[in-house]
């Protein structure tokens, strides 16, 4: 329950602190962090304009896709304190739940019968699948180390053991993080900046939502950074009093968003024929992982 | 013993009725006699279900021996997954078939076929004397056969039905052969002897007779390598034909190795691991292929070899669980593999049969025609989309439910495992996962191409919703699904008996609860709560999106304002990036001409998906047996004259070969003698 709240909380700010950070390294003042959560508040006051091609789709996809999320945000824990829903192999529900509301947005983005949206919809279907494998063999790995396999089992449990999991955690965020990039659809895979419809991802599949539905999309974005901070989060958490807890919780959320637009500044967007196999090549590190712990538990030998 | 007789005796005179009786009633009968068989059957299986087997011994003949009719719990589930799905399969078949009223014997043929393959695949549940075993086996392959070659006026339709039986007979001659090796040494034709040959003789010889008889049921199942006539023989049939076929005929072969691993008692472990590299295997090849079909039902056919995959992951985990001891690995592989073997058959049929709608209102298959759809046949459009989700392993509905239970059997496998268990967990978590994604790429495309959007193709007439009759048995697989999906625990229960064959009799004591009872009641929490949050959801959008302004227009067309369907993303297109990295596994010809120079001409792009596995197993070894075999074409010459010669030479052969035979014997005793 605890976990909900603090994940909504900073959501809030999540996409607001990128764009900020951002402005500041091309040297400009940059909007309030809030600027974003107000762009949401005005688009959810906003009528619709709805392609004569779409139907009944369409319009339910934005909820789905939103609803979807929530669902997936009640499984994740705060260090101790369970998520609103945990069981075991809530993890397993986690990234399906995650898929069924992409399902909803590909489907949609087709369902507009545009030369483009399709491409965006096609990127985004390949892209999040080659994610998947490096999410399940980091959350697999993780299980087999603390023998438990729920999130809030494997992020408790794994603070017992040695120091050595602290640098599985580290090569886990590393993980986590590119895995909210991409799905997420940030640099260096997507530039959400872009002007050009061809190398859009997740931009040209959203180009004809607009009001409330569009509204709910963006936040959903910010949920879904702010959620995935929340996992980075809950692996240096562990059985530290809830004051602590705290702190590192919003600390992490923090950095995190502060990388990202550090990221985003830095970088330029990767060819879009070479992301797959970048991506793709995110399992081997969960698989190094995944060694990493047999090693811990001395399976080798 | 009441409802055996009474179930041959309406198959028996369901069959002679048919013929005679108006085209109309022929369904009207056989709608009859299936719900009878149905029935009938279905009471055993309940028993069984219940914890009480049934078990019936007939004389049999001097041939035969004692015919052993025994329906444990194993038996009683594959009885009730065939039931529902012929059941559906005959109402939707019924309406279906209407437009081909005017071919009074063929559909007589159709009718009584569809009887026996049920009758049969009820049987092959049931009976436990190989000889019998094998006849109703025999009757299942021909029964389908003409099944599959209800419009033998298409050439394609006649070829796939000839591979079929072909492949259907290599399948049988695998069995015959493990059949007879057990027979020959036990000299008795019940089941039971295959467990006393594989207790009697060393271990080695359990493995070999159980791959023997794997080999055979994987065939009947889709298993990569031997899958290559499913992809031809579901878009030959019919609708409703295709639906049964990949949803129960096929899980039959499933059936067979599920009892055959009861049946042979050997290295569990050792088999386990096959099975599952197998299946894993089957899964990531069979979605591959899916993803690049440009046929409809083709798709489907391919994606019953990845579920299959999926069933055989199940069934691999479970087996390495029975062997190492670990009796949640067990439970929940098993459960996993047979609750997923009902969802299949259930989200299948129904994929099959909305294709089957979209057919009778486009008379086309290929999805690159179709589009736009959804607005002409809503209710077949949100049919095909939830069976998509289910068969993508989403929840909330029952295709997750399954996927989870094998995810957290491998979960629960890492427990205590050694290394080389643990690397086959990780590539089979590997495998599930990808298996899983690629299922979301493949149906987002087929969904999306087929039903939104604009049409590709102006139709003549118009598509239309298909009539009510075939919407009911459909709505129908719906909301079992949806049950499923919301309520678990209740199904688990159900299969809880045929998985407790699998534990009992081992070294470690009996388990009596689920081990993961908890999870799935939370998973229907979770699924309820998706749909309720969700529709809160949609609710207060509408309730907020009602008061502003709604305008329509155009497509966004980056300024360009009059767009028209050929402008829209086609699934070639979608699965591009996909094709572009698959390219160096897969095997797809290209046709290509670009365009080009001021006054261009028609480009072109054709792809032609085809199997590499099918390349090179099946047609590079005919081609080399057809060369091998066109050198001795001299013989058939045409020749009367010449075949009465073959003729005399054979029948000299036959006298001389003895004669020369002790003549030589002879001759050695001479030389002996000196």
């Amino acid at each position: 329950m605890i976990s909900l709240i603090l994940i909504l909380l900073a959501s809030l700010f999540f996409t607001g602190l990128v764009i900020w950070t951002k402005s500041i390294t091309s040297g400009r003042k940059g909007p309030g962090i809030f600027q974003p959560l107000k762009d949401v508040l005005r688009l959810f006051k906003k009528g619709a304009v709805y392609s004569k091609t779409t139907g009944i789709i369409f319009q339910v996809a934005p909820t789905i896709y939103f609803a979807s999320v929530m669902m997936a945000i009640f499984v994740v824990p705060f260090g101790q304190a369970r998520g609103f829903i945990s069981f075991e192999g809530d993890f397993v529900f986690f990234a399906y739940v995650l898929a069924t509301g992409k399902f909803f947005s590909i489907i949609s983005a087709l369902d507009t019968g545009s030369s483009f949206e399709g491409m965006g919809a096609s990127r985004e279907a390949l892209f999040s699948m080659f994610a998947e494998p490096a999410f399940f063999i980091l959350m697999g790995s993780f299980a087999l180390l603390t023998g438990h396999s729920s999130f809030q089992g494997i992020f408790t449990a794994m603070h017992f053991t040695t120091k050595f999991s602290y640098a599985l955690g580290a090569l886990a965020t590393f993980v986590l993080v590119i895995i909210a990039m991409v799905e997420n659809s940030r640099m260096p895979f997507d530039d959400p900046k872009t002007h050009l419809e061809l190398t859009m991802v997740h931009e040209v599949m959203i180009l004809d939502n607009s009001g409330f539905d569009l509204g709910l999309i963006l936040y959903t974005t910010n949920l879904k950074f702010a959620m995935y901070g929340a996992l980075i989060a809950n692996f240096f958490i562990g059985a530290i009093p809830w004051y602590l807890a705290l702190l590192v919780f919003f600390g992490v959320q923090f950095v995190f968003a502060i990388t990202i637009g550090l990221i985003e500044s830095f970088t330029a967007r990767f060819r879009m024929s070479h992301n797959a196999q970048y991506i793709f090549a995110l399992s081997s590190v969960s698989l190094l992982i995944f060694f990493g712990v047999l090693l811990v538990l001395g399976k080798f030998i | 013993m009441f409802v055996i007789e009474a179930f041959i005796l309406t198959i028996v005179t369901a069959i002679m009725v048919i013929p005679f009786t108006g085209v109309r009633w022929k369904g009207i009968f056989t709608i009859t006699a299936v719900c009878l068989l149905a029935i009938l059957s279905s009471i055993p299986a309940v028993t069984a279900l219940g914890g009480l087997n049934t078990e019936v011994i007939f004389a049999g003949s001097s041939v035969t021996g004692e015919i052993p009719v025994r329906i444990d719990a194993l038996s009683g589930c594959f009885i009730l997954i065939i039931n529902f799905t012929f059941l559906t399969g005959a109402f939707y078949g019924f309406h279906y078939m209407k437009q081909y009223r005017a071919e009074t014997a063929n559909i007589g043929l159709h009718c009584i076929a569809y009887l026996l393959v049920q009758s049969s695949l009820l049987s092959i549940c049931a009976i436990q004397n190989s000889i019998l075993f094998l006849f109703a086996w025999e009757i299942m392959a021909l029964g389908s056969f003409l099944l599959v070659i209800f419009e033998h006026q298409k050439k394609e339709t006649v070829k796939a039905g000839i591979n079929f039986l072909v492949q259907a007979h290599v399948c049988i001659l695998f069995l015959l052969t493990g059949f007879i090796w057990v027979a020959s040494r036990m000299n008795t034709y019940d089941f039971k002897a295959i467990t006393a040959f594989s207790t009697s003789y060393s271990l080695l010889t359990g493995i070999v007779l159980f791959f023997c008889f794997f080999i055979g049921f994987a065939i009947k199942a889709g298993f990569v390598p031997f899958h290559t006539w499913l992809p031809y023989a579901h878009p030959a049939s019919p609708a409703h034909i295709s639906g049964v076929m990949s949803g129960v005929i096929i899980k039959i072969g499933i059936y067979g190795i599920l009892r055959m691993l009861l049946l042979i008692k050997s290295d569990y472990t050792l088999i386990g691991y096959i099975i599952l590299f197998i299946s894993v295997v089957t899964g990531i090849y069979g979605v591959m292929l899916a993803i690049i079909q440009h046929n409809l039902k083709k798709l489907l056919a391919y994606h019953s070899i990845e579920n299959i995959g999926i069933i055989g992951i199940g069934i691999g985990l479970g087996c390495i669980g029975m062997g190492t001891g670990n009796s949640s690995l067990t439970i929940l592989g098993f459960t996993g593999a047979i609750l997923h073997t009902f969802n299949h058959s259930l989200f299948k049929s129904l994929l099959f049969y909305a294709a089957g709608n979209v057919y009778q209102s486009t008379h086309t298959m290929d999805i690159e025609k179709l589009g736009g759809l959804g607005k002409l046949m809503p209710r077949t459009s949100f049919l095909f989309l939830i069976a998509a989700i289910a068969i993508c392993g989403l929840p909330p509905f029952n295709g997750f439910v399954s996927e989870f239970l094998i995810y957290n059997g491998m979960l629960s496998g890492f427990h205590n495992a050694n290394l080389s268990f643990l690397s086959l967990l990780v590539f089979s978590l590997f495998g599930l996962v990808l298996i899983g994604g690629l299922a979301i790429l493949c149906f987002t495309k087929a969904f999306g191409t087929v039903f939104s959007g604009t049409p590709r193709h102006l139709f003549n007439p118009v598509p239309s919703e298909a009539k009510a009759g075939t919407l009911v048995p459909m709505f129908l697989i719906m909301a079992l699904m949806t049950i499923i999906g919301i309520y678990p625990v209740f199904f688990v229960r159900v299969i809880w008996e045929p998985v407790r064959l699998f534990t009992s009799g081992y070294e470690y004591a009996p388990v009596v609860n689920f081990p993961l009872s908890g999870s799935l009641s939370m998973i229907s929490l979770c699924a309820l709560g998706f749909f309720v949050f969700a529709s809160a959801i949609y609710f207060i959008r509408n309730r907020i999106t009602a008061r502003r302004p709604v305008v329509t227009g155009p497509t966004w067309g980056c300024g360009y304002l009059a767009p028209n369907s050929h402008m829209q993303y086609t699934a070639s297109s979608f699965i591009r990036s996909y094709r572009k990295l698959a390219e160096p596994v897969l095997a797809i010809h290209k046709k290509k001409s670009e365009v080009k120079g001021i006054f261009p001409k028609t480009g072109l792009h054709e792809t032609h998906p085809y199997d590499k596995a099918e390349a090179m197993l099946i047609d590079y070894p005919l081609r080399q047996l057809k060369h091998f075999f066109n050198r001795f074409t001299f013989l058939q010459n045409g020749n009367p004259q010449f075949y009465i010669l073959y003729g005399v030479v054979f029948i000299t052969a036959v006298i001389i070969i003895p004669f020369a035979g002790t003549a030589l014997t002879t001759l050695i005793h001479f030389f002996n003698q000196l």
